[in-house]
């Protein structure tokens, strides 16, 4: 086994009542890389990642992540990670400041050391002008940006990202990919993460696992991906290796609640 | 420790800061001092029973507060749809600390409401027949606050969406209320009613708030204490572990 593999999976299962959402699936990422995880809508990316996060107990298999097994030690996994959900998980009742400041407790980080953190991390995603309004005023990239400085604050080894960059216009993106790739080389911070955007992938990740209906059909670098699917660019490659037909995902209670507030706000997010 | 204080100091900004919320919850327990209060009065006091508003002003009190613990339980169904719940459950927290500091936040605020609609009840004319034992009635709205936040995170923890709201306001919130001796005594009543009203935890928080405020007491205050004691305890645990099942 290699010393290096920061987030290590083996034969990782996840059956829900009659569905088998992950099946067998085994994967290994280094400490300090970039990693892409693709698939279309459903594959099992969401399960895997709650999964890896502490937040779903696995089937079967294990996982290793800075080390520690997420189902067993929970909260020496839950401190060498952060993470950025899908979908905004901020209080738009608390100000920016206030939802770093619950984070850091929450984490245990010393109020000192805290209170420097939050400051520089608020300068890095340059919110520091906005610190003291309420989320609910932000902007869906503001809020990305913000969720991005507060998955730091406990200095993570491992950075989750969930789909980061969705909805957002180019602009923020590339600004978000700095900050994220800045990060990478710096702090020797590993980024694992999902998107739909095939560039985005392309351009950050050293490596990109594709998993479809639950098992993992391809993992390489985006050269060698490309290659064994004898296309020309990433896009194609993933539709060669996961098919075009288009994927139906289940709502969830809270998906409806979720669209009946957005319905109820005017449709902001 | 420290992660139950920031969730509750969490619970205490966000009341403070939907002014609206505050307005809005005096509404309806002024409503019911006035209507009731002094709609039905004369009635009572033609039948013997003495001061309405004497009668009625702990009771609603108690239903102040059994509103806001319920609604501040339940925000957990909001904070799961905008995905807040998922960044506390990912934190290396135990889920007890976090039903703990939800549930302490949650009967801070409803105490608060319950100091806000006895100052209402101060307005229509009540008054507590000694003030020293207020602080009698503040450790009895303290575990009526504590009860019933701890009931409405349980409650939470079941449910997936806000569907289920109606049926808990109509099936669960609104009987507690009206069947609990907040609104006319209950001595005399049909056995069967009598039966609901004594299986009713918020019957003995009536009581309790009634006999420190007025000194009139149907159940004895030490069964109170003993039964409010015990039930809190309870829902403390199930709450607890019902939200240690909660998945998102």
């Amino acid at each position: 086994m290699d010393g290096q593999a920061i987030i290590r999976v083996q034969n990782l299962t996840k059956k829900f009542e009659s569905v088998t959402a992950v099946n067998d699936i085994s994967f290994t990422v280094d400490r300090g890389e970039i990693f892409a995880f693709l698939g279309p809508n459903g594959a099992g990316k969401s399960t895997t990642i709650k999964m890896l996060t502490t937040l779903l107990r696995p089937t079967g298999g294990t996982v290793s992540i800075n080390g520690f097994d997420p189902a067993r030690q929970q909260d020496e996994a839950r401190r060498s990670f952060g993470i950025v959900f899908q979908d905004p998980s901020l209080d738009d009742e608390l100000t920016a400041w206030e939802n770093l400041e619950f984070h850091g407790v929450l984490y245990g980080v010393p109020k000192e050391l805290r209170r420097k953190r939050i400051d520089e991390l608020l300068g890095f995603v340059e919110l520091t002008e906005r610190k003291d309004h309420l989320i609910k005023t932000f902007s869906g990239g503001m809020k990305r940006r913000l969720e991005i400085a507060r998955g730091l604050i406990h200095h993570p080894k491992i950075l989750f990202l969930d789909e980061p960059t969705l909805g957002l216009d180019p602009q923020t993106r590339n600004h978000i990919w700095d900050y994220l790739k800045r990060l990478n080389k710096e702090e020797n911070m590993t980024v694992f993460f999902t998107t739909h955007y095939m560039e985005e992938a392309d351009r950050a990740a050293a490596r990109i696992a594709v998993i479809d209906h639950g098992t993992i059909v391809a993992s390489d670098t985006s050269a060698n991906l490309k290659a064994q699917t004898h296309t020309t660019n990433l896009e194609d490659a993933f539709l060669a290796l996961t098919g075009n037909v288009i994927r139906d995902e289940e709502a969830s209670g809270t998906d409806r609640l979720r669209a009946h507030a957005a319905i109820w706000r005017g449709g902001r997010r | 420790m420290n992660a139950i204080y920031i969730l509750w100091l969490r619970q205490l900004k966000r009341y403070f800061r939907a002014k609206s919320r505050i307005v809005g919850s005096i509404g309806q327990p002024l409503l019911f001092l006035v209507a009731l209060g002094f709609g039905l009065g004369p009635v009572y006091a033609a039948a013997g029973g003495g001061n309405y508003i004497e009668f009625l002003a702990p009771g609603i009190i108690a239903m102040g507060i059994l509103f806001t613990a319920i609604f501040s339980g339940i925000q957990i169904i909001w904070d799961r749809q905008f995905g807040f719940l998922k960044e506390t459950l990912v934190a290396p927290v135990s889920r007890l600390q976090i039903m703990l500091g939800q549930t302490v936040g949650g009967a801070t605020v409803a105490l608060l409401q319950g100091i806000i609609v006895f100052g209402l009840t101060l307005i229509v004319g009540f008054r507590p027949e000694n003030w020293a034992m207020v602080p009698v009635a503040f450790f009895f709205a303290t575990f009526v606050a504590l009860l019933f936040t701890a009931l409405g995170v349980a409650i939470a923890s079941m449910l997936d969406d806000m569907q289920g709201f109606q049926l808990i306001m109509n099936f669960i919130v609104m009987p507690l209320f009206f069947l609990s001796g907040a609104l006319f005594p209950i001595k005399n009543l049909p056995e069967a009613l009598l039966i609901i009203v004594r299986f009713n935890p918020l019957s003995y928080g009536v009581d309790g708030l009634r006999d420190a405020l007025t000194g009139v007491t149907q159940f004895g205050m030490g069964i109170d204490i003993l039964i409010l004691g015990a039930i809190t305890a309870v829902l403390l645990f199930v709450g607890s572990w019902l939200f240690s099942k909660v998945q998102v």
